[in-house]
């Protein structure tokens, strides 16, 4: 368990390797994070750490949050997550996560919240195969059946069916970090994350895929 | 400045000449074999030019032992090295697929453009 970032969704362009491969790239502004809290397992039973991202009009905030900021002396934050660490020894210093916190070419999880897609059947929904055109049919989108008869007498629960589609949260395991650049404050991760232009993902390192030998050395700092 | 546009400044090349769809070309490409890099040339009729920015690709064709080749290929990409145009070609389309039914003479002889001078 390590330190992510929050970040914001810039857009999606392309980047030329050495061999001259493009790659997809999703731009994912990562500036100005800030580390909050620090829970130890002393005080909190656990080790973790939050980090705050944006920036928030003090007015939109309520006085329990605007405490928590003051008393961590951070301006106030539209996003702060938590970040579990392993021990108390992992705990980071400083102010800011900086982009130091990724290498370029390690994987990474992006956790954002996918695109509203509306009340949706369940062709759209479930890849459901829906009924033929023509040959007479009259039912051509729809659900078809969705139980047996008197027995069971009632639906099985979680029976895909037409409905909300989208505004989850979403997690797209094992992308690349391309490219950093500090200089921008962004992040180039390769292929696609969920959600639109300017809203809000986490990156963190894979889950499932081993850490770079170089993050341990640099996740001390 | 936003921050796509300026990545994708950074990789754009500066030095492309200007040509259009049935112009002839000279498409120098870059082709790594066995550790080895060397210039490969495909020459060939433009035949469509798509997309903006660093996305820009066109498609050349040329026939080959009388058979029919197109190659695609990203303007901007390092594996263009080079572009020569040969020859201005005259044409009233900007995607020349009917260049793909055309067989014999017809379908590499395209009338041939004028440079408009001082304009």
């Amino acid at each position: 368990m390590s330190i992510g970032l929050i970040g914001k969704k810039v857009g999606m362009t392309r980047i030329y390797d050495d061999l001259g491969n493009a790659i997809p790239v999703t731009v994912i502004d990562v500036r100005d994070n800030v580390f909050l809290q620090r829970k130890t397992v002393e005080k909190d039973g656990y080790s973790a750490v939050q980090v705050g991202y944006d920036d928030q009009k003090t007015s939109r905030i309520n006085k329990a949050e605007a405490g928590h900021f003051k008393s961590n002396d951070v301006s106030p934050k539209r996003r702060v997550q938590e970040f579990r660490l392993s021990s108390d020894s992992e705990l980071p210093e400083g102010d800011h996560p900086g982009l130091d916190v990724f290498v370029e070419g390690q994987w990474v999880d992006v956790i954002g919240t996918s695109k509203g897609k509306g009340f949706q059947g369940a062709m759209r929904r479930h890849n459901f195969a829906g009924q033929p055109q023509t040959h007479g049919h009259m039912m051509h989108r729809r659900t078809g059946a969705v139980a047996a008869g008197s027995t069971p007498a009632r639906i099985w629960k979680g029976k895909r069916m037409p409905g909300h589609q989208g505004c989850d949260s979403i997690t797209v395991q094992n992308l690349k970090i391309v490219k950093k650049r500090s200089e921008d404050g962004v992040i180039l991760v390769s292929g696609a994350v969920p959600g639109s232009k300017g809203s809000y993902v986490v990156i963190r390192p894979a889950v499932k895929k081993p850490a770079p030998a170089i993050e341990e050395a640099s996740g001390e700092n | 400045m936003n921050v796509i546009d300026k990545i994708e400044r950074e990789q754009m090349k500066t030095e492309i000449p200007a040509f259009i769809p049935g112009d002839t070309v000279n498409v120098h490409s870059r082709v790594v074999e066995g550790g080895k890099e060397r210039i490969q040339i495909f020459t060939g009729i433009v035949i469509a030019r798509r997309g903006t920015g660093i996305n820009q690709a066109f498609t050349v064709r040329k026939i080959s032992n009388g058979e029919g080749v197109e190659r695609a290929f990203h303007i901007h990409s390092p594996k263009v090295a080079k572009v020569e145009v040969t020859k201005r070609g005259k044409v009233r389309r900007a995607k020349l697929n009917y260049l793909r039914d055309r067989v014999g003479k017809a379908a590499t002889n395209l009338k041939s453009r004028q440079e408009k001078t001082g304009a």
